[in-house]
């Protein structure tokens, strides 16, 4: 067999493979995230059935899969929707970070991965999924609750922070100077303030340049942009990723719905080769020896997400059961901790272990979280009940 | 009325109730619009999301806004004896779907006045002859007894 016939048959393979696995997961109610990280571990390095063929492909792909998913979360939110986000909900946020990136940082330092490795891992456990948290609220018919909107708004603000740390991180990781790390640092505060302030007052140019009536147009325009951005971004060592997020939130109005509308099944497809990507660079004989430490890091962070809703939701004066399923809602990681494992990775600045690690602990992450968003609220009643017998609810009406 | 931004996803606007209980909707960015109500125990949460398509909307918005209408009016008319009024539905099959008031010639026949035509929950006061008439829509008339039947009449028949 020819070595394009080899190609475009593994490629195959694995696409179906995946869309086998997303049917699974679509009827047991799973994100399919955890399914195509299991796929790559199946296909990857000391595998069930290890591809090599690919590689060329597969890795050019999951670069763009990383820069679509950053693309379509700035698409997400417009630069307003952030600006109201920070205000209403920074004091929730600055405590998320504190309490959801300490866990990551200690193990990490246990370890014994250095400060780099921490950051890593700080930033994984850091971040929740916002594509499996608004599909949790939305499944469960949510999103008319009051404790919504603080749910949403943590989510927006973590995102925000995404688009600092990131630069940051992708600086620790090429191993700067310290000075060098500031200067990164102060390029990427500047770009993200030049970024918002371009998006909240002449947001409708950027969108005009790539806005177009033929959706073929279009679609090669907004893509080609965000490659673009991506890479000049990325030149500039400040993340691709980043690039893509800062272009998306200055794309707004109807050509934000349109391009979200059109890119959606690209980055569905690209971002689904990341996940196998990443999962086939982990050995997966590499997991049971973390999967103690995956395990001890689920439980505390599930723990420290629950506090974040519970504090920002009584904030805004939400009843008990309320702030549950705020925390709960929360506890999904998903995408983004996989791509700032996988940034790691790529620079192999950190030991192979912290890969294995992060794979597991998504893995258990993104399956608990729909169902813990699921049960918060009958085990809530149930607690309730117990220590507070007396007095009957009153009824509304 | 309260507007809550919900980012990434639309914008709530609901109100409380005065047994305490919030009703509202959840207007979604690609414009599909869900129906909410707070459940009773727990003011937080919603008893219910209905989606409800765009003619569901305002058929339950009519529903809602008409009997107002018909009951203000009839309270003005109290002192006339012998005039009602009644709202009166533009029916799926009715012959003056997409056709004009005038078509109907309601007045000449029936000597009924369409005061107002109800369309999405939104009250068209004092439509014009060239009014296009759609299924959906309720006329506010008024009129006699008689008149008002044989208008329900010729609305459904022709």
């Amino acid at each position: 067999m020819d070595h394009t016939a080899l190609e475009l048959i593994e490629l195959g393979a694995v696409f179906f493979g995946l869309g086998l696995l997303g049917r699974l997961g679509g009827r047991i109610g799973l994100s399919p995230i955890p399914l195509y990280l299991v796929g790559g571990l199946c296909f990857g390095t000391g595998g069930i059935f290890p591809l090599g063929d690919i590689g060329e492909f597969t890795s050019l792909a999951s670069e763009v899969g990383v820069v679509l998913l950053l693309l379509l979360l700035g698409l997400e939110y417009s630069a307003a929707e952030l600006m109201t986000g920070l205000k209403r909900s920074w004091m929730g946020g600055l405590l998320d970070i504190v309490l959801n990136a300490a866990p990551g940082v200690a193990v990490a330092l246990i370890l014994g991965w250095g400060p780099v490795g921490a950051m890593v891992m700080g930033g994984v456990t850091y971040i929740s999924s916002s594509g499996i948290v608004a599909k949790v609220l939305s499944d469960l018919g949510r999103l008319g609750n009051r404790e919504t909107p603080v749910v949403l708004s943590i989510l927006v603000f973590e995102d925000l922070v995404m688009a600092v740390y990131l630069p940051i991180l992708t600086a620790l990781l090429i191993g700067v100077t310290f000075i060098g790390g500031l200067e990164a640092v102060g390029i990427s505060l500047a770009v993200i303030a030049v970024v918002l302030l371009v998006a909240l007052r002449w947001g409708r140019y950027v969108s005009a340049v790539v806005d177009s009536p033929d959706r073929e147009v279009f679609l090669l325009k907004v893509l080609g942009a965000a490659l673009l951005v991506a890479g000049l971004a990325s030149a500039l060592q400040v993340s691709a990723a980043v690039g893509a997020f800062l272009l998306g939130i200055a794309i707004s109005g109807s050509t934000a719905h349109n391009a979200t509308r059109l890119l959606e099944p690209l980055r569905d497809l690209f971002a689904a080769v990341f996940f196998v990507v990443f999962g086939l660079n982990t050995d997966p004989r590499t997991i049971p020896p973390v999967l103690g430490w995956a395990v001890v890091l689920a439980v505390a962070t599930a723990l420290t997400k629950i506090a974040t809703g519970w504090w920002a939701a009584r904030r805004q004066g939400i009843g008990k059961l309320g702030r549950a399923r705020a925390g709960a809602a929360l506890i999904a990681r998903g995408e983004f901790s996989i791509v700032i494992a996988g940034l790691a990775v790529s620079y192999a600045a950190v030991p192979e272990q912290l890969a294995a690690l992060a794979t597991a602990y998504v893995l258990i992450m993104a399956i608990l979280g729909p169902i813990a968003a699921k049960f918060v609220e009958p085990v809530a009643r149930a607690l309730q009940r117990r220590s507070a017998p007396a007095p009957a609810p009153t009824a509304g009406n | 009325m309260e507007v809550t931004p919900l980012p990434g996803i639309g914008v709530r606007k609901d109100f409380a109730l005065r047994n305490g209980r919030r009703v509202g909707v959840v207007t979604h960015r690609d414009g599909q619009i869900e129906l909410i109500l707070s459940k009773s125990d727990d003011p937080d949460a919603c008893l219910a999301e209905l989606p409800l398509t765009a003619e569901e909307a305002s058929a339950l918005a009519n529903l809602l806004g008409a009997p107002q209408l018909v009951a203000q009016l009839n309270e003005e008319h109290r002192d006339l004896p012998g005039i009602h009024t009644r709202q009166i539905p533009v029916l799926e099959n009715s012959p003056y779907d997409g056709r004009t008031l005038g078509d109907t010639a309601l007045r000449t026949r029936t000597s009924v006045s369409v005061v107002a035509v109800m369309r999405a929950g939104q009250a068209h006061p004092s439509p014009t002859p060239d009014f296009t008439l759609t299924a959906g829509d309720l006329l506010v008339t008024v009129g006699t007894s008689e008149g008002l039947d044989n208008a329900v009449k010729i609305l459904k028949n022709g």
